[in-house]
């Protein structure tokens, strides 16, 4: 049901990847989205590619989520790659009036599905292997200096936080309600689009007035513990970059540096 | 003749995955029609699972449920029609509800039935008299209520379909003892007028002890017992080890039997403990005069 979605989700562990500093893997994960699309030769797609399965392998997360993460995104992979099939330029191998298949285009919609591949595969290695808390102090760490520029970034933070936090309280709560008016009959898996829609009135109400409640509630709460914002806060877990970190980094500027030289190198695949 | 039977009944959560486990096992019960049974059991024994798969809310991984001798899986597309016979009302039902007005959303049951506006309006009405809403509430927004009606009202809005089978989680959690006393009595009394079949799961042991004819016991996804209260309620030793007690006063009349007293063993509430005291009470009054 819905609970099996597994975008997104953390996975609890002790893997060389969940102990890294997530300021680190963000850094990482956003460097080798940027690579993956920067790639233009079959060697460098391979590099990359090999070392998204690295990072996968050493996660320690079992191979059979990552490919329930990709499940959702199947569809968009295959839209896109049919796309671009019918978009390349050059000698046409086949050729039905003004519809033309060529070379350069199935090559083209070959690369694209692998990119989209393998960005979710990347992001999934760093949700799957970083708490949201973890995540979202990587981020206001990160953004820190915009602070200097009045951007309340700890407020964004913390609103992340809370947002990423309910997502499984809230998600619960809609099977819970689900439940309750399938029990009085409420039909959702039959009827046209609007009948459909209409038979999700009485989900979302509920929904709505108990994410309200929690709001109100949670509101409360920091209040009486007196929160007042990010000024002069203190944290319990302080991020450190550890040896782990100092490794990865250098290892992967090392690769940048091959991967830069050997993009420039080789002729790409599409001219 | 049994209204409501499972056999074999068995339920796995994340089949195949690291995450596995079975929350019930094995469960082979039968309850008959017009009964009002307890359901006890320790957090995580089952028991909700038990209760959604009666009436076809979760589909058993293997056994079967059967409603007056069917299948209630036999034809999945009608699976419906079960929810209809066996009413559920979930734990906290009063975030439910989701109408402009209290009668709107009691009609929701009875209008997906497929049942007239009039029909509907006729059922709503009787299940508003049942649950003690007054006339003048039902035409408020069910967010105005207090816990207690809103409480209540989620109640009717499955009263209103007309089970027969009526299930209810956990109806009196979180109320005051007042409003505890009230839904207790409300069920008890439907219970007695519509002559259809109950299952309370409770936790209040005082609850099952003052309203159940039979108590069946959860205990690790197994049904551990099915059988009549007193008798359920004479087996405290049995009971403790699965973090289940005894009704307070059925503790207490035990203590006093322990201490000489001629009560009976097992009590089940506090009217019966009064009927057995006050006899000894003006006995002993008898004996020793008061100066």
């Amino acid at each position: 049901m819905i609970s099996d979605i597994t975008m997104g989700q953390f996975f609890p562990g002790k893997s060389v990847v969940h102990r890294m500093d997530p300021r680190v893997k963000l850094c990482l994960t956003v460097f080798f989205i940027v690579m993956i699309f920067c790639a233009k030769n079959f060697v460098t797609m391979a590099i990359t590619i090999a070392m998204c399965f690295a990072g996968i392998a050493l996660s320690k997360v079992p191979m059979k989520l990552y490919m329930k993460s990709l499940k959702p995104i199947l569809f968009i992979v295959a839209f896109t790659a049919i796309l671009n099939l019918f978009y390349g330029t050059g000698e046409p191998l086949i050729a039905f009036g003004p519809v033309k298949i060529t070379l350069n285009g199935i090559l083209n919609s070959v690369m694209i599905a692998i990119r989209i591949v393998v960005l979710i595969l990347i992001s999934s290695i760093l949700t799957f292997t970083t708490s949201p808390t973890q995540l979202t102090d990587a981020i206001e760490r990160l953004l820190k200096p915009l602070g200097y520029l009045h951007i309340p970034v700890h407020e964004f933070a913390m609103m992340m936080t809370i947002a990423l936090r309910f997502v499984p309280t809230l998600l619960e709560e809609t099977e819970k309600i689900m439940a309750a008016q399938k029990a009085r009959g409420a039909d959702m898996e039959s009827g046209g689009m609007i009948q459909r829609i209409r038979a999700l009135i009485p989900v979302l109400i509920p929904l709505f007035v108990s994410a309200f409640r929690r709001a109100f509630d949670l509101a409360t709460a920091m209040e009486s513990r007196c929160y007042h914002g990010g000024d002069g806060r203190t944290k319990m877990k302080i991020l450190k970059l550890g040896k782990i970190d100092l490794t990865t980094l250098i290892s992967c500027v090392v690769f940048l540096g091959v991967f830069i030289v050997l993009n420039t190198v080789i002729p790409p695949i599409i001219r | 003749m049994a209204i409501l039977e499972t056999k074999n009944l068995s339920y796995v959560y994340g089949v195949g995955t690291p995450f596995e486990k079975t929350a019930v096992d094995n469960v082979s019960i039968s309850i008959e029609k017009g009964e009002f049974v307890g359901v006890i059991g320790h957090t995580g024994s089952g028991k909700s699972t038990l209760i959604q798969m009666l009436n076809g809310l979760i589909r058993p991984t293997s056994g079967q449920v059967l409603l007056n001798g069917q299948d209630i899986w036999e034809k999945p597309k009608e699976i419906r029609r079960v929810r209809f016979q066996v009413g559920m009302v979930f734990q906290y039902p009063e975030y439910q509800l989701f109408e402009e007005t209290v009668l709107k959303d009691i009609m929701f049951g009875p209008k997906n039935m497929g049942l007239s506006d009039e029909e509907a309006l006729e059922r709503a009405k009787e299940a508003a008299r049942f649950t003690d809403l007054k006339p003048e509430l039902l035409e408020k927004s069910p967010f105005e209520l207090s816990g207690g009606e809103k409480r209540r009202a989620a109640i009717a809005g499955v009263i209103a379909m007309d089970p027969e089978v009526l299930i209810l989680d956990e109806p009196a959690a979180g109320l005051d003892p007042k409003g505890r006393d009230v839904i207790l009595a409300q069920i008890a009394q439907y219970h007695e007028h519509r002559k259809n079949t109950v299952l309370l799961v409770s936790h209040s042991m005082e609850d099952i002890g003052r309203t159940a004819d039979r108590v069946l016991v959860m205990n690790g996804g197994h049904a551990e017992m099915l059988e009549e209260t007193r008798k359920v309620f004479s087996r405290g030793e049995v009971l403790e080890p699965m973090g289940l007690r005894l009704p307070q006063i059925t503790s207490i009349m035990r203590e006093l039997r322990g201490m000489g007293l001629p009560v009976s063993e097992t009590v089940l509430n506090v009217d019966e403990a009064l009927r057995e005291l006050l006899p000894l009470l003006a006995q002993k009054n008898r004996e020793v005069p008061a100066k």
